[in-house]
């Protein structure tokens, strides 16, 4: 019992020491376990490092072995590529240089030639020179022309007022007013007026009904020019002296009136309908006079003969036809004073006979 | 009663109408006469012998009608309003030539007042007749007609397309053939009053062979035909480069020149006319003008006449000039220079003073060696003069502006440019000293020359804004200097100086 009672005593020493002892156990369990897990964690680590250093390794390696494989591969092209940019360059170089050297000759070979440009203007300056030169002679040769031509009419009308004073010319009995005894010499008056011909009158004039208002204003100055009748010769001229025909018959021959065919004498212009176009117009014209007043008291006279006609007016009737020959003339027969015009065309053989001459003159 | 007298009765009256119409026509030659014509109520007394039987009467009215209307415009309306030229034109094709002559001379004087009058005479049918006309055998009809479609013709493109839409334009090329020195004038001058319009119109006149029987009459010792043909040709060149190729294939050129040397001023003028409307157009025809010596030949133009009859030759030279660098140098060498600075010293008148400006700018605005060719010929201190002269026109100050400032910008020539120091006003001074900042810095012997001429006192004297373009010109010239001599020049230096004297301590 003691025992137990030793043992009850113990027991509540037991019970606290067993108590402390218990919590002395878990207080060093847990640092314990704290101390394992700083070494599993540190060896943990240390493993991973490992590994991933490894890894890392091996990843450098592949790569460094990947990329030195392509770069190898590549290596030749970008080689050449830069050769050939290298070659492009210099030869760009190269060509500016030619083409510079070239454009340079070029231009001034062709485009701003200094020499060709200086021959150029030389040129231009002589030519001009020429030109000058010719163009003043032109003008000279034009002045002298003027002058001339001053110096002509002066003299016309120095010989043209010689003529008109021509009275004042000395006579042998008593000296004109050009020509002074008290002179040693006559005037040059004098001697022109010996030369040149008195004036004779001024033929008058006839007025054509519509010179004066139609040449008056300024667009037409000078009636119109007709072929004018050649000069008349003198018709008592002394036959010249040499191998040429009588007078007369040159006279005759130059007068000789011209006798034109039929198809000359008819205008070209009148076909009967143009014809008709006049009376058209002036009977629209003239609405107020139905037909035309002619007969003035002066119109007869002037402008119109009546002429009956040969055969209602004949003596003796009509004659047969092809009784009568055209050609034959009866001057005695004729109604009016002249005889009808031939408005045939002449045969050139009839008209020569008589008339014609040979070479010597002779009438043939 | 006998007839005799029945007809004397007649014969009085006719004599009568013949008379007034007569004297009706030599009044309406006096001018101090028509406004008692006029308030006499003429037009409608002469209206009815138009009418007349008798034809001399109908001429004799037609002409007074034409004096009439030749008189003023106001006539010229109150026979239009009267209705006389549809009387006038109906029965134009069957009266004889003088008729047809007085006709032609009233539709020309009506319609050579105003474009309404001309439109007026247009439309009564005028212009076929006309065209009849031209084509009647008698020279002075086709003249009157001829004469009556140029005054027409003259007013506006419309007329003038009138007139040729009526065909008259082949009928006037035929009649510039003809003989008659009368006729081929008119005719030429009614083809350039056509052809003067546009472009089509000249091209009509062209396709109908004009240009050959133009060119041919050019050497005619006629002068007033001469001046009608040169102008006629003038007139088709100036429209396009097609037109003035065409005129000078025409070989018109060694010719040409000696209308230059004529006697006569109009012909001078209108061949120098010819001369630049061919040349405004390309470098080509001009280089054609230089190569056939035409450039001296309106040089010693210019040179042997005075007033409006230089004007083309003046603008002939700029014209070329202003073609090419080449081109100006011919002018240059063949001594286009000294007359045009004549011009510019001699001329009253503005406008031609402006041309020769404008044809000196022209020609010295290429390179520094004609820039130095015209400023060596003395141009610019006269230049400058007309700029500066306050009675000078607004264009002719812009034109002389723009030459000076063509020229300078291209001359190194400081001789020349030295004189202009003094006198130019700011807007010219700063092309000057804009060139002597550029020639300075590279030439010694220049630099030592612009001080000794006292360029470098004046430049120092302008006062310039800062930061303009004057500015810079002027410290780019002074920066060729040491500074004590851009000091030295500098205005109110000697105060400086008499200041530091007063200052100055004696050291004793």
């Amino acid at each position: 019992m003691a025992a137990l009672a030793r043992l009850q005593e113990r027991l509540a020493g037991l019970r606290e020491e067993y108590f402390l002892t218990n919590r002395a156990i878990d207080e060093d369990r847990i640092i314990k376990y704290k101390a394992a897990v700083r070494i599993q964690r540190w060896f943990r680590a240390c493993r991973v490092r490992a590994y991933l250093r490894y890894l890392s390794k091996m990843a450098t390696l592949i790569q460094k072995w990947w990329r030195g494989y392509l770069r190898r591969k590549s290596f030749k092209e970008i080689v050449e590529r830069a050769y050939f940019i290298k070659k492009e360059k210099f030869y760009n170089e190269m060509a500016v240089r030619i083409q510079k050297t070239w454009r340079g000759y070029y231009v001034r070979k062709y485009i701003h030639n200094f020499y060709a440009l200086k021959k150029y203007l030389d040129a231009v300056s002589v030519n001009n020179e020429l030109v000058r030169y010719e163009l003043q002679e032109f003008a000279d040769m034009k002045e002298n022309e003027e002058k001339m031509k001053d110096l002509e009419k002066k003299e016309k009308e120095k010989k043209y007022q010689a003529r008109k004073m021509h009275y004042l010319l000395s006579t042998k009995q008593i000296p004109g007013v050009y020509n002074s005894p008290f002179r040693k010499s006559p005037d040059p008056m004098e001697l022109l007026l010996q030369q040149s011909k008195p004036l004779t009158h001024r033929k008058q004039q006839v007025k054509s009904p519509f010179a004066d208002e139609l040449y008056g204003w300024p667009t037409c100055k000078e009636p119109p020019g007709f072929v004018a009748s050649l000069p008349v010769l003198p018709a008592d001229r002394q036959k010249p002296q040499g191998p040429f025909r009588d007078p007369a018959e040159v006279l005759q021959q130059r007068y000789k009136p011209m006798e034109p065919t039929l198809r000359v004498r008819e205008s070209m212009y009148s076909s009967p309908p143009k014809a008709r176009v006049p009376t058209r117009g002036e009977e629209w014209r003239d609405p107020i006079h139905d037909n035309q007043f002619l007969p003035f008291s002066s119109y007869h006279k002037n402008h119109e003969k009546y002429e009956p006609s040969l055969f209602t007016s004949g003596k003796y009737g009509q004659e047969a036809y092809g009784t009568k020959y055209f050609r034959e003339v009866y001057p005695k027969k004729w109604v009016a004073d002249k005889d009808f015009e031939t408005l045939f065309s002449s045969i050139a053989l009839f008209e020569k006979f008589g008339k014609t001459y040979s070479s010597t003159g002779q009438i043939l | 009663m006998s007839q005799r007298q029945v007809l004397q009765v007649f014969e009085q009256y006719q004599r009568a109408r013949s008379q007034f119409a007569q004297a009706v026509a030599d009044l309406a030659a006096r001018p101090q006469s028509i406004d008692t014509l006029r308030s006499a109520g003429v037009v409608c007394l002469l209206r009815p012998l138009l009418l007349d039987v008798v034809p001399s009467i109908r001429q004799t009215t037609a002409l007074a009608l034409g004096r009439l209307a030749d008189y003023d415009v106001e006539m010229a309306e109150a026979i239009v309003k009267a209705g006389i030229l549809p009387q006038l034109i109906c029965s134009l094709p069957e009266e004889n030539r003088y008729y047809k002559k007085a006709a032609a001379f009233v539709l020309r004087a009506v319609a050579k007042h105003s474009p309404l009058l001309a439109q007026a005479v247009v439309q009564s049918g005028a212009l076929e007749m006309l065209v009849i006309c031209l084509e009647d055998f008698d020279p002075g009809v086709k003249e009157g007609a001829s004469w009556g479609l140029g005054y027409i013709a003259r007013h506006n493109p419309e007329l003038s397309q009138a007139v040729v839409d009526a065909g008259a334009v082949p009928l006037l090329v035929l009649c510039i053939q003809e003989p008659e020195i009368a006729l081929k004038r008119i005719a030429a001058s009614t083809l350039s009053d056509i052809s003067k319009h546009s472009p089509e119109l000249a091209q009509t006149v062209v396709d109908a062979g004009a240009i050959a029987h133009l060119a041919q009459m050019i050497p005619n010792p006629d002068a007033k035909l001469k001046r009608q043909v040169l102008s006629a040709l003038s007139q088709i060149a100036k429209h396009s480069v097609d037109l003035a190729e065409l005129v000078v294939e025409a070989e018109i050129f060694p010719v040409v020149l000696t209308c230059l040397k004529d006697s006569d001023e109009y012909v001078k003028k209108n061949g120098a006319t010819l001369i630049r409307e061919i040349a405004k157009h390309t470098p080509e025809l001009s280089q054609i003008i230089v190569n056939s010596g035409g450039v001296a030949a309106v040089i010693d133009c210019i040179g042997s006449s005075r007033g409006t009859v230089r004007l083309p030759g003046i603008m002939t030279l700029g014209y070329v000039a202003a073609h090419s660098e080449n081109l100006s140098m011919a002018v240059i060498v063949s001594k286009g220079i000294p007359p045009l600075c004549l011009c510019l010293v001699e001329e009253h008148e503005d406008h031609i003073k402006a041309a020769a400006a404008w044809a000196l700018g022209q020609i010295g605005r290429h390179t520094t060696e004609h820039a130095r060719h015209v400023a060596v010929a003395n141009v610019l201190p006269t230049l400058l003069d007309i700029f500066v002269d306050p009675r000078s026109s607004e264009d002719l100050r812009t034109k002389t502006k723009k030459a000076l400032k063509n020229i300078l910008q291209k001359c190194t020539y400081l001789p020349a440019l030295e004189p202009l120091l003094h006198e130019a006003p700011p807007s010219i001074m700063k092309h000057i000293i804009g060139q002597f900042s550029k020639v300075l810095p590279h030439d010694n012997k220049a630099r030592r020359l612009f001080v000794t001429t006292g360029g470098l006192k004046k430049v120092q004297e302008i006062k310039a804004e800062p930061g303009s373009l004057l500015q810079e010109y002027i410290n780019t010239i002074n920066n060729c200097y040491p500074e004590e001599i851009v000091r030295y020049y500098s205005p109110g230096y000697s105060e400086i100086l008499l200041e530091r004297v007063e200052n100055y301590q004696p050291v004793l």
